[in-house]
């Protein structure tokens, strides 16, 4: 059942597999970003209470929906890194951790943002911006890990143990509004009964959504196959391509060289 | 359009540096992100070229200094 996956531990198989699916999730996001933005930012109508002010939704609730959705899949190639001993889940875990820290910071931010007009302060601690700010720093924590060994495999090892530890944040986050008081307001899409969000408000939120989702998974495509070439560097493939850039420095030299001459 | 004149839309009701900051560190981030990614396979690439030639030097060094310490008169 699951053999068609094994070619994909090889590590040049997953390489040229990133680079097939890139064009793909990059243009997806351009249009479903631009299209969603500008719906969102001009057509859509403002909000009852909030006024115009609302509009900052179109960025805060993307970035933070991928903010735990990227900690989430982060933690299962580490769990699959550690149970299956799978080097190129090990490498994505590494690749996931900066783009998923830079959504959380962006949610973050439009959080205070939206926050300061709304509620009359940047920052509350509150259990929702708390468990939030901490997933930052637990992005921050892999990232750190994994940078300070020398060996990557026991880098890759020890993060994926702190990516896994850290998931039980993501349930916390979600529930925070329903478990504790709190100045956030609650869900509106993700509700077992109807959206409580009016549908001309709705396509360009699940629109950014969609795009946000695009964004990190081209950028996760980019960041792994870089980490696979260094993990690589080694063996024949990478070196060929290396030994390729080599000679076209070289040719450029003698261009330059003869040009000089000349 | 939910706006009538292109002012309107970037006052936002009042909340125009609201919005449009959240806009424009949304776009910056992003910016910063994908231009970082999209450079990092040059970068590998140059750091293990770099790599590459500093060790070929020192094959060559160690070659040569043995070429010389095989040679049977010098002193």
């Amino acid at each position: 059942m699951w053999k068609w996956l094994h070619p994909y531990a090889k590590a040049e198989t997953t390489y040229k597999l990133c680079y097939r699916l890139l064009p793909y999730f990059s243009w997806l996001a351009v249009i479903t970003l631009v299209s969603g933005s500008i719906w969102g930012l001009f057509y859509a109508p403002s909000d009852y209470q909030q006024g115009d002010s609302f509009r900052i939704i179109y960025f805060h609730v993307p970035t933070a929906i991928w903010s735990m959705g990227a900690y989430t899949s982060m933690a299962i190639c580490g769990l699959i890194g550690i149970v299956w001993q799978i080097r190129n889940a090990e490498l994505a875990v590494y690749a996931i951790a900066p783009v998923g820290a830079a959504f959380t910071f962006l949610a973050l931010i439009s959080g205070a943002i939206w926050g300061k007009p709304m509620w009359g302060a940047w920052w509350v601690w509150d259990a929702r911006l708390t468990s939030e700010l901490i997933l930052l720093f637990l992005y921050l924590g892999v990232i750190a890990l994994y940078n300070s060994f020398e060996d990557k495999r026991t880098a890759a090892r020890a993060s994926s143990i702190l990516a896994i530890v850290g998931v039980i944040n993501v349930p916390i986050i979600h529930y925070s509004v329903e478990w504790w008081n709190t100045l956030h307001q609650g869900a509106s899409i993700t509700k077992f009964d109807k959206p409580s969000i009016s549908p001309d408000m709705l396509w360009p939120l699940l629109l950014n959504i969609s795009g946000f989702l695009f964004v990190l998974a081209a950028l996760v495509c980019l960041r792994l196959a870089n980490q696979i070439l260094i993990n690589d560097a080694r063996r024949p493939w990478v070196k060929a391509m290396v030994s390729e850039k080599t000679n076209k420095a070289e040719q450029s030299k003698n261009r330059a060289t003869l040009a000089d001459k000349e | 359009m939910h706006f009538n004149t292109i002012s309107e839309a970037l006052a936002m009701g009042g909340y125009g540096p609201y919005v449009w900051s959240t806009v424009w560190i949304v776009i910056a981030v992003l910016l910063f992100l994908i231009i970082h990614s999209m450079t990092a396979k040059k970068r590998t690439l140059t750091m293990l070229r770099l790599e590459q030639e500093r060790a070929d030097k020192i094959a060559l060094a160690k070659k040569s200094n043995d070429d010389y310490q095989s040679k049977p008169n010098h002193n």
